[in-house]
């Protein structure tokens, strides 16, 4: 099994303040990570920087075997990033905002259909995003992080706003039986674990916790917390 | 894996994004054109004068249209920053050039709607010869204009839409840049203002077009880098 992302003391700065400080670890193909830990921990950070919209101030990055941030023009267009922000122009319909990614990943549109079906979101598509829930909204994200088939996802929170209903009507696209290399952030360390293979549990941008998800204790996340 | 789609696509793309997105807010053009057409109202009064010529006239059309400029480029990436517009075309394997393009191709149809409408408004409020005998060599200095605007502009608004003091930013980079455009522009249209109207001197519009074409090339090539982290 190839590794898609290897990470070997990885750092970010933002001005002064380190984000991010010697972070390694190696997520194999297939697998799904939790990265838990406190707000401003630098879980978004360490997300952000594996999308290649932040670039590494020290260490080796690699991505889907590329190194960033040279190779990041080949890692664009496979990665999937569901993250706070849906990255949709709320003037747009859902419809309207699928077809511009589509056009952006040059994909074919008729995957469109496809997706909004899944999450049941094909009657309201027509409209404009700002007229739709929050969790529909939500809905329309996914498939726009979906459209392109990305083989790895990087999810914040990506129940958020969701019902448990359209929790299970996304569950195909970006739970464990999509069969994708997932990484997770969550603020539900239970949730988390029980989809994840590895965790890696930051505090103030530093690993403070990295270890097979069977292997962890309660007791240790609740140490991220404290 | 999706590959690089080609860039023809991609500007369409978002160029009817633009278009779409500004047809339901009606964020820019309404903006500018109010903005060109008061002032061209404010000059008829303030200026105690129902018709000017040459270079005064040619000083109010350009300052006018260069002020109304400054608001679409303060706007013109406003929608991206705010909505994760960029985050969303940054994970795409979409060449960068294409929003440089795309926006370019924006404000320069934004200038245009709003000079359709303004132009003639100054005609009638302020201008003394007609505006028929200087319609085509004005419309010649319009487009070169228009195109060192966009230049500029996309250039500007892109590197001004990241920082908190865009609104400042915006016009402290834009206008020192487009000083130039109006010096081109005023000195072209001066001669076709004047009564009665002279040639236009056709060196001035040879400089515009070579700094249009200047500021084209550094746009390209600054361009990834405003976008990047």
């Amino acid at each position: 099994m190839a590794a898609a992302i290897e990470l070997d003391g990885v750092t970010r700065r933002y001005g002064e303040r380190l984000a991010l400080a010697e972070v390694t670890l190696t997520l194999e193909e297939g697998q799904t990570l939790a990265v838990l830990g406190p707000n401003g921990a630098g879980k978004t950070t360490l997300l952000r920087l594996l999308a290649t919209l932040l670039r590494p101030h020290g260490g080796q990055t690699h991505v889907l075997g590329h190194a960033l941030p040279d190779e990041a023009w080949a890692v664009r267009g496979r990665i999937g990033l569901l993250g706070h922000e849906p990255l949709l122009y709320r003037e747009l319909s859902a419809r309207e905002n699928l077809r511009f990614h589509a056009a952006l990943h040059g994909v074919d549109a008729a995957a469109i259909e496809t997706l909004l079906a899944t999450v049941a979101l094909e009657r309201r598509a027509d409209e404009p995003l700002r007229t739709l829930s929050r969790g529909m909204v939500q809905r329309a994200a996914v498939c726009r992080a979906l459209l392109h088939d990305p083989p790895l996802l990087l999810l914040d929170e990506p129940r958020a706003n969701l019902d448990p209903a359209a929790s299970e009507l996304v569950e195909p696209l970006i739970g464990r039986a999509s069969g994708r290399t997932r990484v997770i952030v969550s603020h539900d360390p239970a949730g988390a674990l029980a989809e994840a293979d590895l965790v890696l549990g930051l505090v103030r941008g530093r690993v403070a916790l990295h270890s097979s998800a069977g292997a962890v204790d309660a007791a240790a996340i609740a140490e991220l917390y404290r | 894996m999706s590959d690089s789609p080609p860039i023809r696509t991609v500007v369409g793309a978002l160029l009817r994004k633009e278009l779409r997105v500004e047809l339901r807010t009606f964020e820019s053009i309404p903006a500018m054109t109010l903005f060109s057409v008061t002032t061209y109202v404010l000059f008829h009064f303030g200026l105690q004068q129902n018709q000017v010529g040459g270079s005064l006239a040619s000083g109010v059309l350009w300052v006018t249209l260069l002020f109304a400029a400054v608001l679409g480029i303060n706007r013109l990436f406003v929608a991206d920053a705010e909505q994760g517009g960029f985050d969303g075309f940054l994970l795409s394997p979409a060449d960068r050039g294409a929003l440089l393009l795309a926006k370019g191709a924006a404000l320069f149809l934004y200038l245009t709607v709003v000079e359709v409408i303004s132009v003639p408004a100054f005609a009638l409020l302020l201008l003394e010869p007609s505006l028929g005998a200087a319609m085509p060599g004005l419309l010649a200095v319009l487009a070169l204009v228009n195109l060192g605007v966009a230049a500029i502009g996309t250039l500007v608004g892109a590197l001004a839409v990241r920082t908190r003091s865009r609104d400042l930013l915006g016009p402290l980079l834009s206008l020192p840049l487009l000083v130039p455009v109006v010096i081109g522009a005023a000195l072209s249209t001066t001669p076709l203002f004047s009564a009665p109207a002279r040639a236009m001197p056709l060196h001035w519009l040879v400089i515009l077009a070579l700094y249009d074409l200047v500021f084209a090339v550094i746009a390209f090539a600054l361009f990834d880098y405003l976008l990047e982290d």
